[in-house]
């Protein structure tokens, strides 16, 4: 595939993620950080982001398992992921942050566990998204091409 | 946890002085991985000098041993093992850095914790990296606020330009170790000298320099009014030095005050010492660096014997060790170089001291001396008579913070002390029975002597609250005078310790305070080697207290550096400088308490958190830098 195709494909999915809300105008800060002294910044952040959150998520469930559950706990735990995911961009994580926090606040153990689902089900979602991103980057990259940069108009 | 980085930190003093931010040396505070991450990313991009952490307790300690080592702090409010705001009080009692507070949460509740706690900003995650460019203008506006203290309190005015327009550039590439407090505080120097500067940063008034001796004159007529009568109007009079306005007198009588209350809030936590001594370091530190040398070397003849003394304190390693200015002489400004020189040492001996924990300049005199220490001097200090006690007396009136040292002071009431007014902030003063304001040392002047007045090196020991705890704001000199002197002990700062228990960062600079007093009582002992022995005292101490005036002055501006911890480090410090002319600088100091406590109890009626506001806003630290630094400059290096 030429370069050009490749660095429309890019641009055309990176409009669309940002479109759904997979990722906000702070991801666009973080592509700012990177630049050729630091290629992979971004990468690196996505990743220890991903560790991360398992690590919340795993921690979130088993919070939520307990036959008392302690929400303040939960409530730091999701205040946490709530902060990571804002500083990568990941939006729509972000959100289910924001509802299961008010759901925490409520006691409300239903609105949590369906929280968490969908907690982890955003997380994968964008996790392959940005998989896939920086795949084409890369493929970009290999073929000798440049990543475009990102503006966001829309 | 990473902390990395501070290697930019250190060589700082390469940078092009010209490019100011750059090498501004932050350090970031945040559980989250990504986050921190980040974070640290921009700052480098905006050419930072950045540190990380990732546990608040971590970020602490690498604050408090590479005392000069931040400008600035940017902190997330929620972590696992402290909450952020309570790093934020530690940070600004200790070390008075500025803070930033981040998180995701921008509820109005947070937002408003963060101001009343006093974080400078407040920035809600995701952070932009046009927020983080501008984070410098934190640091030079609170060097800046600083500076307006000077002036306002009639000295030297208008440093905040002169800073600024100077000391922009070269404070941040100085080298590290010094540490941009160091820089403004050269500057400070500088600008004293420049007196017609503008004063574009605060109203126009007529500058008044409050050298050494103008601060002898009004700690004089402080005293001789008492700590509850010492009005600005009448300390006017009594001082009738023309050209001086009642309004210069309220505003240096107000960084007294303030002073005295940091003082009092000493804390004997080793590591507060140890704290202290670097941020006394730190706090003179710049200002010092150019003194430092000056003084040392003119001290360094000083009295061998203290020298030696404070060495076996531990205090040796500082490179002061020998230089340690011991300023036995009685002039005031030897008190003083001594101070920097040995504030300096701090910077080097930063970490070195830190690691001796009692920065025990004062071998003899517990300068670090925790809390037993105190105890001990307590004890023997009830013996004796309250003359420190006597602060405890008054401590009964300050807050329940104080209560530990009010406590102490009640009982020690014996003499007069009658000063503290132990609202928590308040420093403990010991009204000191005769001269009643300056707590312990007003009998001070008795107490200095003795072998006169047994009672008075251990008002502590009377009151068994103050077994450990030392008064912190004029207590403390008295305390530490007296109990140096009379049985040597030098256990101030186990009182201090205990002084503390609640609020360390109430008394931030107390702690400052405190090093002061037990500079002083050590001061008198290491004359004779932190005996007993030198305190020929009573004739000394009469003589020294003016040096004590001084030392205290300069304990005030370390104050501000220091902490709680600081407080003893910083006692520590002066120690040694103050063993020479300890028992001159208690002397001083006990007028001072005494007034302070009054002023104090002024202060300090209101809430906790009106004299921790007044105490940030007022940049205690300020006060008491500017204090140092006018002192400094207008005392002739020795």
């Amino acid at each position: 595939m030429e370069v050009g195709l490749m660095q429309r494909q890019w641009v055309e999915y990176t409009k669309s993620l940002f479109l759904e809300d997979f990722l906000d105008s702070q991801f666009i800060e973080l592509q700012k950080l990177q630049d050729e002294g630091n290629p992979d910044f971004i990468a690196e952040v996505v990743s220890l982001f991903f560790e991360d959150s398992e690590r919340l998520l795993n921690d979130l469930t088993a919070a939520l398992a307990q036959p008392d559950v302690d929400f303040q706990k939960i409530d730091g735990h999701v205040h946490q992921l709530k902060g990571s995911s804002s500083s990568i961009g990941a939006q729509r994580v972000k959100n289910v942050c924001i509802t299961m926090r008010s759901f925490c606040e409520e006691q409300n153990i239903e609105g949590c566990l369906r929280c968490l689902q969908q907690l982890k089900q955003e997380i994968c979602l964008v996790k392959n998204k940005l998989e896939n991103l920086f795949r084409m980057e890369q493929q970009i990259v290999a073929a000798g091409g440049s990543i475009p940069t990102t503006e966001l108009i829309f | 946890m990473s902390t990395a980085s501070s290697s930019s930190v250190r060589k700082a003093g390469e940078a092009v002085p010209d490019q100011f931010p750059v090498g501004l040396r932050v350090l970031v505070v945040d559980d989250d991985p990504t986050c921190l991450m980040i974070l640290e990313k921009m700052l480098r991009i905006c050419r930072y000098d950045v540190t990380n952490c990732s546990r608040a307790e971590d970020a602490l300690s690498l604050l408090r041993r590479y005392k000069n080592g931040f400008d600035i702090v940017l902190s997330d409010v929620h972590m696992p093992d402290m909450d952020g705001f309570k790093l934020l009080e530690y940070i600004g009692l200790e070390m008075d850095l500025p803070v930033i507070m981040m998180s995701v949460d921008d509820g109005k509740n947070v937002v408003m914790k963060g101001v009343t706690h006093g974080a400078c900003d407040y920035l809600i995650k995701p952070v932009r990296i046009e927020a983080i460019k501008n984070i410098w203008q934190h640091v030079v506006r609170k060097r800046k606020n600083e500076w307006k203290d000077l002036e306002q309190s009639g000295c030297v005015d208008d440093v905040v330009d002169r800073q600024q327009k100077t000391n922009e550039d070269a404070d941040y590439s100085s080298s590290a170790n010094e540490g941009s407090w160091k820089n403004s505080k050269r500057r400070k120097e500088d600008v004293e000298d420049v007196e017609e500067r503008d004063d574009s940063s605060t109203l126009k008034k007529p500058r008044v320099v409050w050298s050494v001796e103008l601060h002898q004159q009004f700690m004089a007529a402080v005293n001789q009014l008492g700590i509850d009568k010492a009005v600005p109007k009448k300390i006017l009079e009594l001082m009738n030095v023309p050209g001086l306005t009642r309004e210069n007198v309220a505003s240096h009588l107000q960084k007294y005050r303030l002073y005295l209350r940091r003082v009092s809030g000493i804390t004997q936590h080793q590591s507060n010492l140890n704290n202290t001594f670097m941020s006394a370091q730190d706090v003179f530190g710049s200002s010092l660096n150019g003194l430092d040398l000056r003084t040392l070397a003119a001290a360094g003849q000083l009295q061998p014997q203290s020298l030696a003394t404070l060495q076996a304190a531990g205090f040796g390693r500082s490179t002061v060790k020998s230089s340690m200015p011991m300023p036995l002489v009685d002039q005031r400004n030897h008190i003083f170089s001594f101070e920097n020189p040995k504030l300096r040492f701090g910077d080097e001996q930063q970490q070195h001291l830190n690691g001796s924990k009692s920065m025990n300049l004062l071998h003899g005199i517990p300068t670090t001396m925790e809390p037993k220490q105190l105890a001990n001097l307590q004890q023997s200090a009830q013996s004796h008579g309250n003359m420190t006690m006597q602060v405890s007396a008054q401590g009964s009136q300050s807050s329940s913070q104080p209560q530990a040292r009010a406590q102490i002071l009640k009982e020690s009431t014996s003499t007069s002390v009658t000063r503290l007014p132990p609202t928590s902030q308040q420093p403990i003063l010991p009204n000191g029975t005769a001269s009643g304001g300056y707590s312990v040392v007003s009998p001070a002047s008795t107490m200095l002597n003795f072998p006169e007045f047994p009672g008075n090196s251990f008002p502590l020991q009377s009151t068994p609250g103050m077994s450990s705890v030392v008064p912190k704001g004029r207590f403390p000199d008295d305390v530490n005078s007296n109990i140096n002197r009379s049985e040597g002990f030098v256990p101030n700062y186990d009182m201090f310790r205990d002084l503390h228990p609640q609020k360390p960062h109430d008394w931030d600079l107390q702690h400052v305070g405190v090093t002061f007093d037990m500079s002083q009582g050590s001061l008198n002992v290491p004359s004779s080697a932190f005996a007993h022995q030198g305190y020929a005292a009573s004739s000394q101490q009469n003589g020294q207290n003016r040096n004590a005036s001084t030392a205290g002055k300069a304990m005030f501006l370390l104050d501000k550096r220091s902490d709680n911890g600081n407080e003893q480090s910083i006692s520590q410090q002066l120690d040694p400088r103050f063993v020479d002319g300890s028992v001159r600088v208690k002397a001083e100091r006990a007028p001072d308490t005494s007034s302070q406590t009054d002023l104090f109890s002024e202060h300090f009626g209101p809430e906790d958190l009106m004299s921790a506001v007044l105490k940030q806003q007022q940049g205690s630290i300020a006060a008491a830098e500017s204090e140092l630094e006018w002192m400094f400059h207008h005392n002739t290096p020795v």
